[in-house]
């Protein structure tokens, strides 16, 4: 737990020195990247609340349709394969970032934007079609939970859209400056993150749910 | 959004330089090789349950856990990145600290509930999950 | 009764199910306390306006990014609800006091359910909470020697998030009604069957729009304690309170999600009809009570954590001594935060999950008393051959001692399943958690408060009028819960309303006495605030060290300036004022630069703002304006993200100038 006793980088600080004469250079909003993670660390709380919900309700059919009547593992795998693919496209994009390339950071950031809205429309499509058939969340506790789980995941998506939009804008106003490139990065990792807990989903819920 | 508190930049000198203290990104090669890795993960469990070569529900279900932990490994260190050394460690420690608190949150609400619903519920109503024969008493 | 007169079907668009009826006209006490609140708030209000102080208020507190002042207006909060939930707690006594021989008391159920349900809240998020929070936002960034904290926008968001909770919360007294579920509103009785008015959506909106805040709050302490300790400050050189903070905002980042998810899913049930906790269509209520005690114990520890680490201060301090056993204090500090994480179940034992489970979360609970002794012994050996001046702070934390001793020990005894099945929900859990909660986390505010208000206005707190305040609460305290121990063990059950055995009221009687002596102690403390500032001048602190302190908040002056130091201190120890004071430490007087300071900005309040007006849309069905609402908030948060001008520079002469006039301070004084 503990830390580098004294800043790197300083001139050395004797024994009796008791305050810096400098200033010392605080790399700017060098706090962000930290402190968003704890927050993507506090969403992953969430989930584990949505995951642990589904996993007690998950088999609480009350006498309606079950996983393998209602999910259609097709369209799931289209599903993944949209944010898999949007997921290195956004990586694209950071590395075009890195390279000051404003263009190609665009261009891979609007792909994947499109990737992102492409996984909603098919989850939409998913839910209507779910709706439809009468297996709505009100049906039993077992279509509550799903569809609080999934649901969260792409309301992360629709946010993430949104935030990317804003980016887009941003950095087309501003160009690639530090505060710009920080919030890329920050998106970056909320991205994958929700890659990463649609792992879950489609194991737990989509996956496991057709096995059971 | 609003976790993002930035500072003025419109006079930084280093507005578009490297900065070494930066978080550690990764590289075409990297991105390359973790997406590859992510589609076999994929790929495997899909085709285990959509296909069902492996007549066992069991085993099928622990392969497909398997490659999931291994793909979120995946996604880790080749999409976010991951190192001990990143912000001295504090990374790392909070992202175990909550894998933990998230397997304690996971685990221990089965538990509870699973052993409440044997003990409370019995009789018809859950039967899939009870395991053995309802209390005499009831 | 009250309820199906409410339950009206119709809802309009423009208003939702707000109509006339929703002002409880026909409650006598609610009339009256809204023209008591009435009149004291235009009063308030036109007395501002008189002065002409909003524009003040506005610019250098409401928008202000300063921790000191989001911290001092965070207890400023604390101090209004405890009076509203104090007053709370006073009305429940009566009742019961009142209520034998057949009389029905003065409230009727639906009143008193309230009551109890907004005594429970109130005191926890709006209460404890705030005060908490402002103490580690006040404090610690000094104990650490920062210039501020690491997301200074956030900071004043969070804070006003609390406000918009609080807000939300107490508009219930006056417009339509509050939960009658108790402070955790388990369903079903909180689903849309049993709550079908407003009360559950008043307490559920209240603590999403407050829960936000806390959680950012806690994220931004967390990264400011990893990231921005002054040079040569290590983890193990870190003032305990400092230390309690962070285990503290961490169990905060930890838990807060779990409890908006579960609140989610319990809204979910009751707008748009979803089964997670409904007693039918697979629902189960269960894994509500479940989810909400893994937010709800750790809470415990979020509260109790840094009261400890304020008296470990406070021992120190008063016995000049450096802390007994420091890292045994951060590994009792680091213990208690993972293993409040496994111990939920002990708050539904009863609830038949086994002898298996069961013994697994008592167990675990009786091993958190093990760090928590560890502690406990800490403080003696501290004290132990040390030269104690029995000031105020010091005198809360010995009360503390003698009284939580009794409240871990009442808590190990309800650890015990067996032990359990006899006490649940049964006054004696009513008077061990007050006994924790009062005896370990408000003893330990009111040291806080006492021992810092100096560094925050520069003047000492009157000691007399603290004193009778102290043993106002300390016996109060002990009068009012020992009955309730007493009555616990008889089988009284807790929020009752009416008693048919005649025998128990000479203890509710009791219970009223101790309840009057610290309304006696909270009358004081206010008296004592006012005279305090009456006679600023005679109590003034021109030193910045009043009490020969040891950590680095002491080493600025009495109250910091707004940079908080002039230059970035170097800590070589533990308490490393003190190590300063005793290494030849010269208080720089020249050389001064610029100093680099976020701006004030008014988008935290606009959007706390929003906020509530979002959750008091939703509470009464009125969806033209929530969605209005949360659009607004969506596109100011991103309005907000356009401004990238969000600091500026404190010139090296207003540094100097400010420094001059602190070394003309000292030198007068000398």
């Amino acid at each position: 737990m503990s830390a580098s006793a004294m800043a790197a980088g300083q001139p050395a600080i004797g024994r009796t020195d008791f305050y810096l004469v400098e200033e010392p250079h605080h790399e700017a909003g060098g706090f962000t990247h930290l402190g968003f993670w704890i927050y993507l660390m506090s969403d992953c709380l969430i989930f584990a609340v949505l995951f642990a919900t589904y996993g007690v309700l998950g088999a609480s059919f009350a006498g309606g349709p079950g996983p393998r009547d209602l999910f259609d593992l097709g369209l799931v795998a289209l599903n993944t394969t949209f944010l898999l693919i949007s997921s290195i496209t956004y990586g694209f994009a950071m590395l075009a970032v890195y390279q000051g390339d404003q263009k190609k950071t665009l261009m891979w950031l609007a792909v994947t934007g499109l990737f992102g809205a492409l996984f909603l429309v098919v989850e939409l499509y998913e839910f209507y079609h779910l709706i439809h058939e009468g297996a709505g969340p009100q049906r039993s506790a077992f279509l509550s939970a799903f569809f609080a789980l999934v649901g969260t995941h792409g309301l992360h998506v629709t946010f993430g859209i949104l935030w990317l939009i804003v980016l887009v804008v941003q950095i087309n106003k501003r160009g690639l400056i530090p505060a710009n490139v920080r919030r890329l990065t920050c998106l970056s990792l909320f991205w994958h993150f929700l890659d990463l807990v649609w792992i879950g989903v489609f194991t737990y819920v989509y996956l496991f749910g057709v096995l059971r | 959004m609003s976790a993002d508190h930035s500072q003025a930049y419109a006079n930084d000198p280093h507005a578009h330089a490297h900065d070494p203290h930066a978080a550690p990104h990764g590289t075409f090669q990297s991105y390359v090789t973790g997406f590859v890795l992510a589609v076999i993960l994929t790929v495997i469990p899909f085709f285990l349950v959509m296909a069902r070569p492996i007549e066992s529900a069991g085993y099928t279900a622990a392969i497909v856990l398997f490659c999931a932990l291994l793909q979120i490994l995946v996604h880790m260190v080749f999409f976010l990145h991951m190192t001990p050394k990143a912000e001295d460690g504090w990374l790392l420690l909070s992202t175990i600290f909550t894998i933990v608190l998230v397997v304690i949150t996971l685990a221990g609400s089965l538990w509870i509930v699973f052993h409440l619903n044997n003990n409370m519920m019995p009789g018809g109503i859950m039967d899939d999950m009870i395991r053995e024969a309802p209390p005499p008493s009831n | 009764m009250a309820i199906e007169t409410f339950a009206s079907p119709e809802t309009s668009f423009l208003f939702g199910r707000l109509t006339w009826s929703a002002i409880p006209l026909h409650e006598p006490i609610v009339v009256v306390t809204f023209i008591v609140v009435a009149i004291g708030g235009i009063a308030l209000l036109g007395a501002l306006t008189y002065f002409k102080v909003w524009g003040y208020l506005w610019k250098e507190w409401f928008t202000s990014v300063d921790h000191k002042k989001i911290g001092i207006m965070y207890m400023v909060l604390g101090l209004i609800m405890l009076l509203r939930g104090f007053a709370d707690a006073i009305m429940m006594r009566l009742q019961q006091a009142m209520a034998f021989n057949g009389s029905e008391g003065y409230l009727n159920a639906h009143h008193y359910d309230q009551i109890f349900t907004a005594h429970g809240v109130i005191m926890i998020f709006f209460v404890a909470m705030p005060f908490v929070t402002g103490m580690m936002n006040y404090i610690m960034p000094l104990q650490i020697g920062a210039r501020d904290v690491a997301f200074p926008f956030l900071n004043n968001f969070s804070f006003w998030m609390t406000v918009g909770g609080a807000v939300i919360v107490m508009a219930s007294l006056f417009v339509g009604e509050f939960a009658q579920t108790g402070w955790l509103a388990y369903p079903p009785l909180s689903g849309i069957a049993g709550s079908p008015y407003v009360g559950v959506d008043y307490y559920i909106w209240g603590l999403q729009v407050a829960g936000v805040g806390t959680t950012l709050s806690g994220i931004n302490l967390i990264v400011t304690i990893v990231k921005m300790r002054c040079p040569g400050m290590t983890m193990m050189r870190m003032p305990v309170f400092t230390w309690t903070a962070l285990c503290a905002n961490i169990l905060i980042v930890a838990s807060f999600p779990v409890l908006t998810a579960c609140l989610v899913l319990l809204t979910l049930d009751r707008y748009v009809g979803t089964n997670f906790f409904t007693a039918d269509n697979g629902g189960n209520p269960m894994m509500y009570v479940n989810l909400i005690w893994i937010w709800g114990h750790p809470e415990v520890y979020i509260l109790v954590l840094p009261a400890f680490g304020i008296f470990s201060e406070v021992t120190s301090t008063y016995c000049g001594k450096r802390l007994f056993g420091y890292s045994s204090m951060v590994y009792a500090t680091v213990c208690i935060t993972v293993l409040s994480y496994i111990v939920w179940l002990h708050h539904f034992f009863t609830m038949g999950s086994g002898a298996s489970v069961n013994s697994f979360f008592g167990i675990a609970t009786m091993i958190i008393s093990i760090p928590t002794g560890a502690k406990l012994f800490n403080w003696l050996f501290t004290m132990y051959r040390g030269r104690i001046r029995y000031e105020l702070p010091m005198m809360w934390t010995i009360a503390f001692m003698l009284t939580f001793i009794i409240g871990g020990m009442t808590g190990v005894m309800l650890a015990v399943p067996p032990a359990d099945f006899v006490l649940h929900n049964s006054l004696f859990l009513i008077a061990h958690f007050h006994n924790v909660i009062i005896g370990g986390v408000l003893f330990g505010l009111f040291a806080g408060i006492t021992f810092w208000w100096p560094k925050a206005f520069g003047f000492r707190l009157d000691p007399f009028w603290g004193k009778v305040s102290f043993w106002c609460w300390v016996s109060g305290f002990w009068v009012a819960f020992t009955p309730l121990y007493i009555l616990g063990f008889m089988g009284v059950t807790r929020r009752m309303r009416v008693f048919d055995d005649p025998s128990l009221q000479i203890w509710f009687l009791i219970a009223s006495l101790g309840a009057v002596l610290i309304a006696i102690g909270i009358a004081a403390m206010i008296i004592q605030f006012a005279v305090s500032i009456w006679r600023r001048d005679e109590l003034r602190d021109t030193t910045g060290d009043p009490w020969d302190g040891r950590t680095l908040e002491w080493a600025t002056s009495s109250p910091p300036p707004a940079y908080n130091f002039a230059f970035t201190p170097v800590a070589h120890d533990i308490d490393a004022w003190w190590d300063m004071k005793t290494h030849g430490y010269r208080r720089p007087q020249e050389g001064f630069k610029p100093i680099h300071m976020p701006q004030n900005t008014s988008s935290g309040i606009i959007l706390a703002g929003l906020a509530t007006v979002c959750g008091m849309a939703l509470i009464w069905y009125i969806w033209w304006l929530a969605i209005l609402a949360f659009a607004a908030m969506i596109a100011t948060a991103i309005w907000h993200t356009f401004n990238y001008n969000r600091d500026y520079n404190i010139p090296a002469a207003d540094v100097t100038a400010v420094e001059a006039q602190r070394s003309r301070m000292l030198a007068g004084r000398a």
